[in-house]
Order: structure tokens, then C-alpha cells, then sequence
């Protein structure tokens, strides 16, 4: 079962028809402009495969959500887009990502400069110890930004594209350590819109915060997708379809079902994808 | 039942637990008692003893007048001293004994003698009883008589004591101002005439220069050299003048034996009678030898006078070894830790790297001795000093080189401690900069290496803690017994490095155990080892101080 499954998958690629007996929605995404297009995409770690022949489509200016059970690969997947996974000396990556008519894995390419387009979150929030403005204009000093007035105005910009700068406008030069865990991530967020990237890619930002503040983050998300293509990483189903125009389910590094959000949880096309939903495992 | 209660008692943890706070407790009992001994036996030194005055019959019946201050009491068996072939009468056992120390080491030989209990008189404490400690020959004790002026009578009886005074504060600023002229105004003319005749070697040693410049330059030289031997005369002039002013007075003095002794006032550091002081003025008197312990120079062979060139010496060579080890440290643990790429090779590395840390300093010493003086410092001494040779400039032992051997035998700590610190930093933190589109460069100098300066400070107070208390390496290396110069003075370039220094623990040593004069150097070696532990200590607190103010600014989750 699982076998033919993930050989299904191989042969279509996404945005083809995905049929298992009956006629089920089809993914259109004619009407979006793409802004990463992933082309079986394979990745091993030594000798295990991580990712298996993952192809899709990622919709600028929306947000996609990558959900599926813990060790599916979905992390792994958002870290491909920023070649995060560089970063481990026995990672291996075979296929494309072409993002702006290129490869990003392409030879020659500057990483620190597709990391500047392509933006990252983390789980848990990881300021560094330093004043709430340092954090925010890091990635405009290493541009060589050193200007005050120009760094003052970025800093605030970006503090009030994260939904910060009412609650820490009296503090900038207080020590980042000082703010709550929610603060602190949208301060990490604003960290990194503040460098104004492409894509935003957001690894579990509110697994390790309250409700709450996972509230306020989720908000920040709908206002941030006017500007920035969103991929999101997240457990929390319920999350993915409050947030996500688009949602992929992924299970041992195949992508099972990629489609528009509503009908992911209205009229699942797998049965592994419903299964899931549903909370029958995963 | 009581073996139940006992495996109950076991089982709560209550035995380990006594057992580690007794540890602790054993630990600081330790720390504090050899505190409290050298603090005790160190600063009594400075406080003003009262002079007993005691008469001490010999057994042929002849009767010893002693004055002195009473240093310590011991009990002996008296077979011991009837083997020695003392003289005992009475059958007690154990015979108590004084060490009365009686001063006047130039008229009666010894300053330290032993007098046994049994045959003292009682001790009476007389007001007029005086001390003096003199320049040479140590303390004087005994009674003032006359003070003279170029030999006419000035005072005696109750003016004489008053009067003393002012003429001994009189001979001192004299005395300041002759060693002020001797060290600083000769030292600079010296310094100054010692530069222009290797200037002159210089350019015999060079054939290119034209004779036409040579010959000017030599006019030059020796214009100036007249320049400077006129000054040096100057100053000699000046000192004869007051040489002469400050050997005016005289004291005339009875000291035990009755013997009048004339002891000039250019000799005498400091007048006292301790049995009529008060306390404050005896707290005064403290305070006073205490100051000119911490901030005079040495005299008599190191016994007494000050360690003030000691002192100097250890901070500045502590200073320098710091300024050394620390990027050399921190570069290579950097190296080791972010960028070296891990197998067996770099384990090797570090295991031999932590094994330098177990290595006797001695072998350090040796190390730096044959290496660094004679062969670097050989060579520097060829291609840089030609014209001071064959006496060397670096190729001997000096300040920058005890502080380069210090700075390798500290190194493993400054790198270990580096490399802990660099490896707690959660990689959260770096992936956060690598994400903005930093490089890993980038990411190690402005986010990894500023949050573990903290932990390099930690290396450093180590290294400092470590490098002040060494002395076997450094006495190959650069620490002598009694240094002319201080390592930094007025004179260019101000900081000199080829210069021997004096320390703290080799002063130790050397009162200790090198010294001619045991008993008058055994509190000398309790006052300096106390002033090398507060030292110690303080060159630590600053560097934590430090080290808190950075933690405080880059506080981060992980502490």
C-alpha cells in the first residue's frame, strides 16, 4: 500500500490530477504567480533518504503550510529553500529549486545573498543578546547600512511590520533577553523582514509560545502575506487552516497531497491525508 | 531497628551529604588558617614592640643588662641544652627560653640571641628606652645621651627627644632628594649617554655612511656629550653639597654594655620609644612602615625597606603575559573549535594542548631559557642591538621574556577555557545570523566571539591566577634578586622590555632562604607572601569585574 503510494506520487508531478478512485479537486494554481518551483527534489542524510522526489509549486504572496507527523521531512523541505541544510556536513540535496528563473542549488551561487532573500524563523525564538534595535538592524549592518537615520527608520518599519513597535518603542536599546517569548519571536520576525526577503520561511514559529501570543502571531502572518511569500512549518492543524491559502501533507519524505487549504481539510483526496487530519495517527 | 533506621538514613542521602559539607568544610578551615597565619605573622611585623629592659645572670655570676623586644618563647628539655653543654642548674625538665631580639648588630655581633627563663631577672619596660632603625646595621636599642651638630652639643636630657625628631625628618628629605637625583636626574643622564655611545657604534659598525657625515655626526656626539657631562657634574656638585649637609648631626647613645655609641643622623630611617607611645601613635608608626614596606625600595640585602620594585614587577610582567596569551589563546581555540576540521589529527592537537597545561614549569623555564632568550633573543640582539654587542640587550634574561614563557605556560587555559565557551553557544544563535545572510565569518565575529568574551575572561583570570604565583620558570627567565631599574620609567620608549624585574614570589625565596640575617627576615617572608596572595587577589577581582560587566551585556538564555 505504502509503496504504491509513493511511487503515485513520484509519477505525478503537482498540479496534475491526483485520483484514487474517485474524482476528487484538483489543484489549479493558474491564477498564481509562482515564486519557488521545487523539481524532484531528493535529499539524503548519509545513506537514509530524507526527502523523496518532492516536486511543487510554491504561490508568491500566499501562505503555504507544510504539515504532517513528527521526522516527515517537512523541516527538512523549508530548509532546502535557504540551504539551512548546507549547514550539515553529510547532507546531500539532488533536483532544483528555482526561485527568480534560478537554481538556487545551482553552482556559483552566493548563499549569504539568497539568505538574505529568503528569510527564516526559527522554532524557538532566537534573538541574539543583544538591544532590541541591534537585533533588528543586524541584517541591514552586515549590508554595510551604518547610516542612523536610515537604519532608525528601517528598524521602526520593521518593528511595526511585526506587530512590536507599540509594546518596545520606549526600549529599542533594552537587552532582547528581556522580552516574552512571544515578543521575542516577533522580534525574530522582525529581524528578519526588517532585510526585506522574498519568502518568509516559518519553522513551528509558535510551537514554543502561549495561545495567546501564538494568536498575535498568527495574525502577524495574514497581515504579512500581502508583502511576502509565507512557507510555514506547523503541528497544528488547526493552525494550518486558520493561517495557510495552501497546505501540503507530507509522511516519511514523500509528499502525499499538495492542494488549497479548504479542500486538504474539507475533501482530503488520500486517505493517508485524512487519516492524518482526522488524528487517527501522526 | 536500628539497623533499618541506619539503611533508611543511608538511603535518604544524608551521609553523602554530610560528607561533601564536611569536605567543603575541611577545604576552608585550610584556605582560612594558612590566611590567618601569614595575615597575623605578616602584618604584626609593622607594629611597634615594647622594649624590655632585663637583667640576665650567666652562671659564672656575672650580670648582662638585655634590651630588646621579645620576638618568641619557646620550652625545650633541658637534657638537650646540658648536651649542648649548657650550664643548668635546678632539675626541671623542660627549661623555657626567650628570643630577644637586641638590635646593635654592628657593636654587639648578633641581633637575635636566646635566653634561658631561668636565669632573667624581671623584665621592667623603661619609657626612655629608644629604637632606631638605621639605614645599615639594622635597629639600634638603647638610651639617647646628646645630639651633636658638627660635633658642638645641641640637646640633651628632655630637649634632646623632640629635637631628634625634626633633625631625623630633616636628614630624610635630604635623603629623598639625593635618591631622587641618583635615580632619576643621573639615572636619565646615564640612560641618555649610554644611547649616544652605542648611536657612535652604530655608525662605526656602518661603512656606508660618507666621512663627511661621519665627521659631523662625531662633532654633534661630542657636543653633546660635553652637553651632558657638564650636567652630570652639576648633579654631582649638587649631591657632595648634600652629602655633606645631611652628615651635620650626630646622636650620642648608651647602648646595654654601657658603651656610648655615636650613631649620625643621616643613618637613622626612624626614631621611636615604643613604651611611651600611645596606641594611636603606635597606629600612626604602623601605618607609616606599613606604607614604606608597600611603596619603598629594598635595603640591606632585601631585609628590610621596602618591596615596592617587587610589586611593580609582578603586575607589569602579569600585564604583559596577559596581553600576550590572550589573542594568541583565543585565535587558537577559534581555530580548534570553528574551523579545524574534526578527526584524530585535531584530537591529538587538543590532548596535547590540555597535557601542556601538566607540564612543570620548570621545564617551562628551561624552555624559554634555551629558546626564547639565548636563541630568539640571540638573534634579535644580532640583527637589531649590533652595537651593544657582545654585552646582549634581549639575549639575556628580562621582563619579556619571563612574560613569554608565562604566556605559553598559561595558553592551554586560556584556550580551553575559550573553546567552552565557544561551544555553549546554543547554534540557535548562529543559524539565527547564518539565516539573516551573514557568513559564517561574519556570524563568528559579530555574534559568537562578543557572547563568549565572558568565558575568555575566565581563561584569563585562570592564566592571571596561574602566571602571578609561578617563580621556578621565571628565575631563568628574568627575575632577579634585586633589580636597579624599574621594567617602566620616563625615559623612551617608557616601557622596557629586555629589563630584569624583581617579584613577589622570588622575593619570597630569597628573604626566605637566601638571606644571611634568618630571624630578621622570617616575618619579611610572611608580610610578602600575604602581599603576593592580596595581590593575587586583586589582579582577579578586577578581571572579574570585568568579566561580570560583559556577562551582564550579553546575557543570554543559556547562562
Amino acid at each position: 500500500m505504502t509503496t504504491s503510494t509513493q511511487s503515485a506520487v513520484r509519477t505525478h508531478a503537482i498540479g496534475a490530477q491526483l485520483f484514487e478512485g474517485e474524482e476528487r479537486q484538483k489543484l489549479v494554481l493558474d491564477d498564481e504567480s509562482i515564486c519557488l518551483d521545487v523539481r524532484n527534489l531528493n535529499l539524503y542524510y548519509g545513506g537514509d533518504q530524507a526527502l523523496k522526489g518532492i516536486s511543487l509549486k510554491i504561490p508568491a504572496q500566499r501562505v503555504t503550510a507544510f504539515i504532517g507527523p513528527s521526522g516527515c521531512g517537512k523541516s527538512t523541505l523549508l530548509r532546502c529553500f535557504n540551504r539551512m541544510n548546507d549547514l550539515i556536513d553529510i547532507c546531500r540535496i539532488e533536483g532544483e529549486v528555482i526561485l527568480d528563473n534560478e537554481d538556487i542549488y545551482r553552482r556559483g551561487v552566493d548563499v549569504a545573498e539568497l539568505r538574505r532573500k529568503v528569510g527564516m524563523v526559527f522554532q524557538k525564538p532566537n534573538p541574539f543578546p543583544k538591544s532590541i534595535y541591534e537585533n533588528v538592524a543586524y541584517g541591514l549592518r552586515l549590508q554595510g547600512v551604518n547610516n542612523r537615520r536610515i537604519l532608525d527608520e528601517a528598524v521602526e518599519k520593521a518593528l511595526r511590520g511585526a506587530a512590536l513597535w507599540d509594546e518596545v518603542k520606549d526600549r529599542l536599546q533594552d537587552n532582547a533577553m528581556g522580552l516574552s517569548g512571544g515578543q521575542q519571536q516577533r522580534l525574530v520576525i522582525a529581524r528578519a523582514i526588517a532585510i526585506e526577503p522574498e519568502v518568509l520561511l516559518l519553522d513551528e514559529p509558535a510551537s514554543a509560545l502561549d495561545p495567546i501570543s501564538t494568536l498575535k502571531i498568527e495574525e502577524l502572518i495574514n497581515e504579512l502575506k500581502s508583502q511576502y511569500t509565507i512557507v510555514i512549518v506547523t503541528h497544528n492543524m488547526q493552525q494550518a487552516a486558520r493561517v495557510s491559502d495552501y497546505t501540503a501533507f507530507m509522511y516519511m519524505g514523500d509528499l502525499i497531497e499538495y492542494n488549497d487549504t479548504d479542500t486538504i481539510f474539507t475533501n482530503p483526496s488520500k486517505k493517508q491525508t485524512e487519516d492524518y487530519i482526522t488524528g487517527r495517527y501522526g | 531497628m536500628s539497623l533499618v533506621n541506619i539503611k533508611t538514613w543511608g538511603k535518604s542521602g544524608a551521609p553523602w551529604i554530610w560528607l561533601n559539607a564536611g569536605a567543603v568544610a575541611a577545604s576552608m578551615v585550610m584556605v582560612l588558617g594558612l590566611l590567618l597565619l601569614i595575615s597575623v605573622r605578616g602584618f604584626s611585623h609593622f607594629w611597634p614592640h615594647a622594649l624590655m629592659e632585663v637583667n640576665v645572670t650567666s652562671p659564672d655570676g656575672s650580670v648582662e643588662r638585655v634590651l630588646g623586644e621579645l620576638v618568641r618563647s619557646e620550652e625545650l628539655a633541658s637534657s638537650v641544652l646540658r648536651d649542648a653543654g649548657v650550664q643548668m642548674t635546678g632539675h626541671a625538665e623542660l627549661v623555657e627560653r626567650h628570643l630577644i631580639k637586641q638590635g646593635n648588630r654592628d657593636t654587639l655581633g648578633r641581633d637575635f640571641v636566646w635566653y634561658l627563663a631561668p636565669r632573667m631577672g624581671e623584665p621592667s619596660y623603661p619609657v626612655h628606652a629608644t629604637m632606631l632603625e638605621r639605614r645599615e646595621w639594622g635597629n639600634f636599642y638603647g638610651y639617647l645621651l646628646e645630639l651633636k651638630e658638627e660635633g658642638r652639643s645641641i640637646a640633651q636630657g628632655d630637649a634632646l627627644w623632640p629635637e631628634l625628631l625634626a633633625r631625623v625628618e630633616r636628614a630624610n628629605a635630604i635623603h629623598d632628594e639625593i635618591r631622587k637625583i641618583e635615580r632619576q636626574d643621573i639615572g636619565k643622564v646615564n640612560f641618555r649617554m649610554e644611547r649616544l655611545r652605542l648611536d657612535e657604534r652604530l655608525m662605526a659598525l656602518d661603512p656606508n655612511i660618507p666621512a663627511a657625515e661621519v665627521a659631523q655626526r662625531k662633532a654633534e656626539m661630542a657636543a653633546e656629550r660635553a652637553e651632558l657631562d657638564a650636567e652630570y657634574a652639576r648633579y654631582a656638585e649638587q649631591l657632595e653639597v648634600l652629602y655633606r649637609d645631611v652628615k651635620r648631626d650626630t646622636l650620642v647613645a648608651e647602648i646595654m654594655d654601657g658603651r656610648k655609641v655615636n650613631v649620625p643622623v643621616a643613618n637613622i630611617v626612624r626614631a621611636s620609644q615604643p613604651n611611651n607611645m600611645s596606641i594611636f601613635a603606635k597606629l600612626g608608626y604602623y601605618a607609616e612602615r606599613f606604607a614604606e614596606y608597600v611603596g619603598g625600595y629594598p635595603r640591606e640585602a632585601n631585609t628590610e625597606g621596602g618591596i615596592f620594585p617587587a610589586i611593580f614587577g609582578t603586575v607589569t610582567m602579569v600585564m604583559v603575559m596577559s596581553i600576550i596569551v590572550t589573542p594568541f589563546g583565543i585565535l587558537a581555540a577559534i581555530y580548534l573549535r570553528e574551523y579545524a576540521k574534526q578527526g584524530p589529527l585535531l584530537r591529538l592537537i587538543r590532548v596535547s594542548v590540555y597535557n601542556l597545561a601538566g607540564v612543570p614549569s620548570i621545564v617551562f623555564g628551561v624552555f624559554g631559557l634555551g629558546f626564547f632568550v639565548y636563541f630568539l633573543g640571540g638573534s634579535i640582539d644580532e640583527l637589531f642591538y649590533p652595537e651593544a654587542l657582545p654585552s646582549p640587550t634581549f639575549g639575556t634574561p628580562g621582563l619579556f621574556w619571563a612574560s613569554l614563557t608565562l604566556a605559553l605556560l598559561t595558553l592551554p587555559v586560556v584556550i580551553v577555557a575559550t573553546e567552552e565557551g565557544l561551544a555553549r553557544i546554543p547554534s540557535t544563535i548562529r543559524m539565527g545570523s547564518l539565516a539573516l545572510g551573514a557568513t559564517k565569518a561574519e556570524t563568528l565575529w559579530k555574534v559568537v566571539v562578543p557572547l563568549s568574551t565572558p568565558a575568555m575572561m575566565t581563561g584569563l583570570i585562570l592564566a592571571i591566577a596561574r602566571a602571578a604565583g609561578e617563580v621556578a620558570p621565571l628565575m631563568l627567565v628574568g627575575v632577579v634578586k634585586l633589580a636597579p631599574t624599574l621594567p617602566i620609567d620616563g625615559n623612551a620608549p617608557f616601557i622596557h622590555m629586555e629589563r630584569k624585574i624583581m617579584h613577589l614570589g622570588f622575593h619570597i625565596y630569597d628573604v626566605g632562604f637566601q638571606s644571611p640575617n634568618v630571624e630578621a627576615a622570617r616575618p619579611l617572608v610572611y608580610a610578602t607572601a600575604l602581599t603576593l596572595v592580596i595581590l593575587i587577589v586583586l589582579l582577579n577581582l578586577a578581571a572579574i569585574s570585568i568579566r561580570n560587566h560583559l556577562r551582564e551585556k550579553y546575557r543570554s538564555e543559556s547562562d
